[in-house]
C-alpha cells in the first residue's frame, strides 16, 4: 500500500491561535484511517486545512502531487469527496438539487447512491432543510458518493444522532469504507473499530500518535490516556 | 378613482426601476458578502451609453435606434459590471472595509468622470413617439412609458426566477448564498459565479438606466446614486439575497412614496419609506423573506 495523502508539517493559526502545530501523517490507499482527539485539539481544522478552506502552511501531497498551493475547487476536482461536520446540506434546495450540485462530470453514481440510502431517492423533491438529522447526513455522505473519489474526508458523520440513527449511519459507512480510502474524523470508538485501520490521535495541534486501530483500542488505559474515555 | 389607478400604476412604474437596480444589488450582496456601493455607476454607464449610442446613430428611425442604443447600454453594464468584479472585487473578498471603500471610490469617480466629460446638464434621450403618449384606464391617463418599466421588471423577475431555478448556475448561486465555502468544497469555482452575478445584475441595472432615461426623458450623472439610495432601501426591506422579496419591497416602497407624495406633500413620500423601513426592520429584522436567492 502506499501514501494516497501525505501530510507534512501542517500549520494553522486561526484567530491568533495556533491551531495545528506541525501535524504529519499518511494515508494509505485503500484504507480507512480514523482521525481522533478530544474536543478542540483540530481534527476538523486539519480536514478543512486539507481542502484549503482554512489558511494554512505545510505540504498536502495528494496521489504524488503537492496541492498546497491549490484552490479548495481544484484540490476537491483532483478526486476528494467530503463530508463536513454539522452535514452543510443547502436547507433551500431539494434533496435533488443538493445531489446535482455534487456532480462533477456526467458520470454521477446515483444508483450506487439511491441503492445505500434508498429514502433519498423518495425524498428527492423534499426541501434538505425539513429533513432529519440522520436524512441530512445521508445528503452529506451522498454527495461525496457521487462522483469517482480518490479518497473520502468524512468529519464526525454520527454526530449528534438519535442512537438508532447512528446505527443506520454507521451501516452506511461501513459499507463506503469497504470500498474506499477514507480519512474519517470520529468521536464515537464503536464506529471506529467498526471501519478504521489505521489512527491518528492529535492532541493541542500535535500528533500524539499513529498506528493500527485495534492496537490503540484494545489498550484502555492507553485510550483513557490519549482521549480521556475508556 | 382615477387618480388611484395613476398613482397605483406610475407607483409600479418606479417601484420597477427600484426592482431592476436592488436585484442585482441583493444577489450580489446574497452570494458575495460585497455591498456594492458602486451599483448605482453600473446604471450610469447603461445610460450614458444608451445615450451616447443613440446620439450616434443618427441615420436610422426612432424605434430601431433607441433599442440599438438600449441594446448597447445593457452590454456596456453588463461588461462593466464584470471588469469590476473580476479587477476590482476579487482581489478583496473577505476584506469588506476595503470593498466597500473601493466601491465608493469607484462610484464616486464614474461619476465625476461622467461628469467631466459630458458636464453636470441632463442630456435629452429621443425617445419613440409612443412613449410619450398616455393610454387611458378606467379614468386615468397612464404614460405610456410606464407600461413598459413594469413589463421590462417583469420579464427580468421571470427571467432570474428561470436562471435560479432552471439552471446549474442558479443553482450554484442558490447554494452559494446559503453556503459558499460548501459550493467550493463540492468542487466548484464559485468565482466565476461571483462574476456571472456581477454581470447580470450589470445588466439589470443598465436596464434600469435605460428606463430611467424614459422615465425622465434623461440621463443624468446623479440618477444612479439616487435610485441607488432606494434600492438599498428595497434590498434590506425585501430581506438580503431574495428576488422575491426584493420584487414585493421595489412595489411596496415606490407605492407607499407614490401615495404618501400625492395625498401629504411633496417629500413625505421619501419620509415615509424610510418609516416604512424602521418598521419592517422592527417587525422582522431579516427583511420580509429569510436570505434565500428565489
Amino acid at each position: 500500500m502506499t501514501g494516497l495523502l501525505r501530510v507534512e508539517n501542517l500549520h494553522v493559526r486561526l484567530g491568533g491561535s495556533h491551531v495545528l502545530q506541525g501535524v504529519s501523517f499518511e494515508v494509505a490507499e485503500g484504507s480507512v484511517t480514523a482521525l481522533l482527539g478530544r474536543n478542540g485539539v483540530g481534527k476538523t481544522t486539519t480536514l478543512r486545512a486539507l481542502l484549503g478552506l482554512v489558511p494554512r502552511e505545510g505540504r498536502v501531497v495528494l496521489d504524488g502531487v503537492d496541492v498546497s498551493g491549490e484552490a479548495t475547487h481544484r484540490i476537491v476536482r483532483r478526486g476528494v469527496g467530503y463530508v463536513p461536520e454539522d452535514r452543510d446540506v443547502f436547507a433551500g434546495l431539494t434533496v435533488a438539487e443538493n445531489l446535482q450540485l455534487a456532480v462533477r462530470n456526467g458520470h454521477a453514481r446515483y444508483a450506487d447512491v439511491y441503492r445505500l440510502f434508498p429514502e433519498l431517492e423518495q425524498r428527492a423533491a423534499q426541501a434538505a432543510g425539513t429533513l432529519s438529522g440522520g436524512q441530512q447526513q445521508m445528503v452529506a455522505i451522498a454527495r461525496a458518493l457521487l462522483n469517482d473519489n480518490r479518497i473520502l474526508l468524512v468529519d464526525e458523520p454520527t454526530k449528534g444522532l438519535a442512537p438508532l440513527l447512528v446505527a443506520e449511519v454507521a451501516s452506511a459507512l461501513e459499507r463506503v469504507c469497504a470500498q474506499s480510502t477514507v480519512l474519517l474524523v470520529e468521536q464515537n470508538l464503536a464506529v471506529v473499530r467498526r471501519v478504521a485501520e489505521h489512527v491518528v490521535v492529535l492532541d493541542t495541534g500535535h500528533v500524539v500518535h499513529s498506528g493500527p486501530a485495534h492496537a490503540l483500542l484494545d489498550d484502555r488505559e492507553r485510550v483513557h490516556a490519549l482521549l480521556g474515555v475508556s | 378613482m382615477s387618480t388611484v389607478i395613476l398613482l397605483a400604476i406610475t407607483g409600479f412604474g418606479l417601484g420597477a426601476m427600484y426592482f431592476l437596480v436592488a436585484s442585482g444589488l441583493s444577489l450580489i450582496y446574497g452570494l458575495m458578502g460585497v455591498l456594492n456601493f458602486a451599483h448605482g455607476a453600473f446604471l450610469t454607464v447603461g445610460a450614458y451609453a444608451t445615450w451616447y449610442a443613440e446620439t450616434k446613430l443618427g441615420g436610422l428611425p426612432v424605434v430601431p435606434r433607441f433599442l440599438v442604443a438600449a441594446l448597447v447600454g445593457l452590454v456596456a453594464g453588463g461588461v462593466f459590471a464584470a471588469l469590476v468584479e473580476l479587477v476590482l472585487i476579487r482581489p478583496l473578498y473577505s476584506r469588506h472595509i476595503e470593498q466597500v471603500l473601493v466601491t465608493v471610490g469607484l462610484a464616486l469617480c464614474v461619476s465625476a468622470l461622467v461628469t467631466a466629460i459630458w458636464g453636470t446638464d441632463p442630456r435629452f434621450v429621443a425617445l419613440p413617439s409612443w412613449t410619450q403618449r398616455t393610454t387611458g384606464v378606467l379614468g386615468a391617463s397612464i404614460p405610456n412609458d410606464r407600461w413598459i418599466e413594469i413589463a421590462a421588471a417583469a420579464c427580468v423577475l421571470a427571467g432570474l426566477n428561470l436562471f435560479l431555478r432552471r439552471t446549474r448556475y442558479g443553482l450554484i448561486v442558490r447554494a452559494g448564498v446559503e453556503n459558499r465555502a460548501m459550493v467550493t468544497a463540492l468542487g466548484i469555482d464559485v468565482r466565476r459565479a461571483f462574476t456571472l452575478v456581477f454581470a447580470v445584475g450589470g445588466v439589470a441595472a443598465a436596464l434600469a438606466g435605460v428606463l430611467a432615461a424614459l422615465y425622465f426623458g434623461t440621463v443624468d450623472p446623479q440618477r444612479g446614486t439616487s435610485l441607488l439610495i432606494y434600492a438599498f432601501i428595497v434590498v434590506v426591506i425585501g430581506g438580503l439575497g431574495s428576488i422575491r422579496g426584493t420584487a414585493v419591497a421595489a412595489l411596496a416602497v415606490a407605492l407607499v412614496q407614490q401615495f404618501a407624495n400625492f395625498y401629504a406633500s411633496a417629500g413625505i413620500g421619501d419620509l415615509s419609506v424610510v418609516l416604512l423601513l424602521a418598521l419592517v426592520l422592527l417587525a422582522r429584522p431579516g427583511g420580509l423573506t429569510a436570505a434565500a436567492a428565489a
